[in-house]
């Protein structure tokens, strides 16, 4: 926005941001808004219809699939039959973690089914996204502390705390679970005979300790971006009126800083609520360890209709926690850079 | 950053025109299967280029097989897509092709879990009829695998089966029975190594080892009906061998997070008696330099209640898809691909176990593959996992409890009913 108010600022309304076309308003002129607003309109035509493909299509379809049953078995041939209209059948099933009885009715999940695992997914997704969000935004402020910081070989020092973050998920993942094997170097290290991936609380700590490791930098480096923001000179003003180094971080680097560390919260609760690919790989969802998305992938493959629903509820949760970021703690995110998005949903 | 009046009518018309195909689409997604009926009955007579799908060729077995192929039939060649090496990934990509009905993918490798799932859905061409193949060669258990509800759909192409690896410096003769074998623990426990040992880590691989347990003790996870069979004694004393085994540390207590790999260094460094594992395991372990037990290890058939026990089949089938629109030569391709001669150069290029009982006595690759008359023992004795269409529920059922079971964190009988009533519910359809 800014930048289209050149270096002559007409004193453009505050507010929406727009700029004011002045000048003689003929006929001919209206003709030319017109058509640039129609040329316009072709050249974002092709945005829209591949927004329309690659996002809209998908979730409406995921949405309509999960009013559908899942396909059942006809006893006589031994083929699977469409199942109909489910109504609301598949939500209720997942809340209230009702399974299919034989006898046609609904029991509650026996344990060994997807089913049954509903809220312990949930409780589980929460449990890593506080606790790793909450070590990943201390830690990387502390990184991002000092990467701020005057000293020879800072650039070498940014570019390397960002390895972890460049390596895929995956092989990080299969890089802690040679760690946290029996025989692996988390034990010989520590001459401990920790079974890591055999029962809850380890299993559960070596999923955040990988997360953790992993996506701090990426923290750090979003913090670092906004300490950088804050001017030299308002800490000089505090360090001339007697300010100490804390009040400097409590009264300056903090409030400052907090914009964009609301940003980088926000951004890694929602990926950490979508915590998929590392305890599948490191734990393969074993002792508690199962987040909302494994659920799904492994009910995509018992059916997909439920995991359709299975999804919608998930994406809802994600949206809510969102909305709470935006709406009550201030992450403006969208604020910044959504202004003038009001014609899109 | 005016929006043009026009614009946003034509965004809409566009979105909801979007919208109506994904409710379109949605609809036809959710009937699958049923239909298999009048594809099942087209194309018989078809020739003509088809496609094979096989993951990862690891060992280059398939591309000189298909080569040779194309060299005889010109005018009916055979292109090979190579998936992936990640099993479910293969699985995915299969059910994602057939789910959309398309004819490119002729002849299909599934894996013998997999096969009554896609024979339910109706996407594999009964072998019957005009497409009879002849199986009368074939291992019972690899063709039992590939049967669903009394037809087969599949050809069976390669097995798979656990043996017992044992280390024959410490016990003269290998145990026949589970009580032998337990009895056999005080020789672990005096050379201070873990005395027994599969794969207990919660995926695939319990299921495998659960249901080879039960098994063996003469239960069965499903009866020939496919409901779950498991509020019995058999299954009890089954799965009670290994958490009792657990509990009393005749299993140590690192196997709970053991897969394949993780088991066959355990053995391989020489800290276990005794290892349950499948044949890949034997070249690696008298070959590999860092191995401890290069020429202490025997094999032998897994221990069972009176005698050998009942290991559980791996292995692949050949399918052809009912959307083939050249069924004639998928049907050649899959004779060829399993006969004789394939199955022996599978064998001594890739290691992979025939199907064919008698290529186990043949000398040429008995001598190669020294654990073949075993592991025909193995196969022999071998029950199918479980074939259903609902197999990922079940092998989660079974995954979920045997862990809880074996880890003492439930008991037996309690885990066995969960299991039950588990499987039941899957089978009940939503």
């Amino acid at each position: 926005m800014a930048t289209e108010l050149g270096p002559t600022p007409v004193k453009a309304p505050a507010s929406g941001g727009t700029p004011v076309h002045h000048g003689p308003k003929g006929v001919g002129e209206d003709n030319r808004i017109a058509s640039q607003g129609r040329w316009a309109a072709w050249l974002l035509a092709p945005t829209v219809v591949a927004l329309g493909i690659v996002i809209v299509y998908p979730i409406i379809s995921a949405i309509v699939m999960s009013f559908q049953k899942d396909a059942g078995l006809d006893p006589a041939t031994g083929l699977f039959t469409a199942g109909g209209s489910a109504g609301i059948q598949n939500y209720v099933n997942w809340l209230a973690q009702q399974c299919a009885a034989p006898d046609g009715g609904t029991v509650a999940c026996p344990p060994g089914t997807l089913g049954g695992q509903f809220w312990s997914a949930t409780a589980t997704t929460f449990f890593f996204t506080i606790v790793t969000v909450a070590l990943e935004s201390v830690l990387g402020f502390w990184m991002a502390m000092i990467m701020a910081r005057e000293f020879r070989g800072r650039s070498m020092v940014r570019a390397a705390v960002l390895v972890p973050w460049a390596i895929p998920t995956a092989v990080t993942a299969k890089l802690w679970f040679f760690i946290f094997a029996f025989e692996g170097i988390a034990n010989k290290l520590f001459n401990t005979t920790i079974l890591w991936t055999g029962s809850e609380w380890p299993a559960k700590w070596a999923v955040i300790i990988a997360d953790v490791w992993k996506t701090t930098p990426f923290m750090a480096l979003l913090i670092l971006a906004g300490l950088q923001m804050i001017p030299a000179d308002v800490y000089e003003a505090a360090k001339v009126d007697g300010a100490t180094a804390w009040q400097r971080f409590r009264m300056i680097t903090l409030p400052l800083v907090k914009p964009a560390l609301m940003v980088a919260i926000l951004f890694r609760t929602l990926d950490a609520l979508r915590m998929f690919d590392l305890p599948y790989i490191l734990t393969g969802g074993a002792n508690n360890t199962t987040t909302l998305s494994i659920l799904v992938i492994n009910q995509i493959r018992q059916g997909f209709n439920s995991a359709a629903a299975l999804s919608t509820i998930t994406f809802i949760i994600i949206f809510l926690v969102a909305f709470i970021f935006v709406r009550f703690l201030g992450a403006n995110v969208v604020e910044q850079s959504g202004a003038t998005g009001k014609g899109k949903k | 950053m005016k929006t043009p009046r026009f614009l946003l009518p034509a965004a809409t018309a566009g979105i909801l025109a979007l919208t109506l195909s994904a409710c379109g689409g949605g609809g036809g997604g959710g009937t699958s299967g049923g239909g298999g009926g009048s594809d099942a009955d087209a194309n018989l007579d078809g020739r003509g280029p088809i496609t094979y799908v096989q993951g990862k060729d690891n060992s280059n077995v398939v591309r000189p097989l298909v080569d040779k192929w194309n060299a005889a039939h010109p005018n009916e060649k055979v292109t090979f897509k190579e998936q992936t090496d990640q099993a479910d990934q293969q699985h995915d990509d299969i059910v994602q092709h057939f789910q959309a009905k398309q004819s490119d993918y002729d002849v299909v490798d599934v894996d013998v879990v997999w096969t009554a799932e896609f024979a339910a859905k109706g996407w594999l061409q009964p072998l019957k009829d005009k497409m009879a193949i002849d199986t009368s060669a074939m291992l019972k258990p690899t063709v039992d695998s590939a049967t669903y509800k009394g037809t087969l759909y599949a050809a069976p192409q390669t097995s798979d089966g656990g043996i017992l690896y044992y280390r024959k410096d410490l016990v003269p003769t290998p145990p026949k029975t589970w009580d032998e074998m337990m009895g056999m623990c005080s020789i672990a426990q005096a050379n201070n190594i873990g005395c027994y040992a599969g794969q207990f880590s919660k995926y695939e691989g319990l299921t495998v080892n659960a249901s080879e347990a039960i098994n063996s003790a003469g239960g069965s996870v499903l009866n020939k009906d496919g409901k779950p069979n498991l509020n019995t004694a058999e299954a009890k004393a089954g799965l009670g061998n290994l958490a009792k085994a657990y509990a009393d540390g005749n299993i140590p207590k690192e196997a709970i997070t053991y897969k394949e790999e993780d088991s066959r260094q355990a053995f391989q460094s020489g800290k276990l008696l005794f290892l349950r594992n499948w044949p890949y395991a034997f070249n690696l372990i008298t070959t590999e330099g860092s191995s401890a037990v290069k020429d202490k290890t025997g094999l032998a058939a897994l221990p069972g209640k009176d005698g050998p026990g009942a290991s559980s089949l791996g292995g692949h089938n050949l399918a052809v898809s009912v959307y083939s629109k050249n069924k004639a030569t998928a049907l050649d391709f899959l004779k060829f691909m399993t006969s004789e001669e394939t199955e022996k150069f599978y064998a001594t290029q890739g290691s992979l176990a025939p199907v064919l009982g008698k290529l186990y006595e043949d000398q040429e690759l008995v001598a190669k593959l020294p654990y073949l008359p075993v592991l025909k023992t193995s196969i022999e004795n071998a029950v199918p996992r479980p074939v259903t269409p609902f197999y990922p529920a079940v092998t989660k059922a079974i995954q979920d409890n045997a862990y809880s079971a074996i880890k003492g964190e439930k008991s037996v009988e309690s885990a066995l009913s969960d299991m039950q009533k588990s499987i039941e519910s899957a089978g009940a359809g939503s």
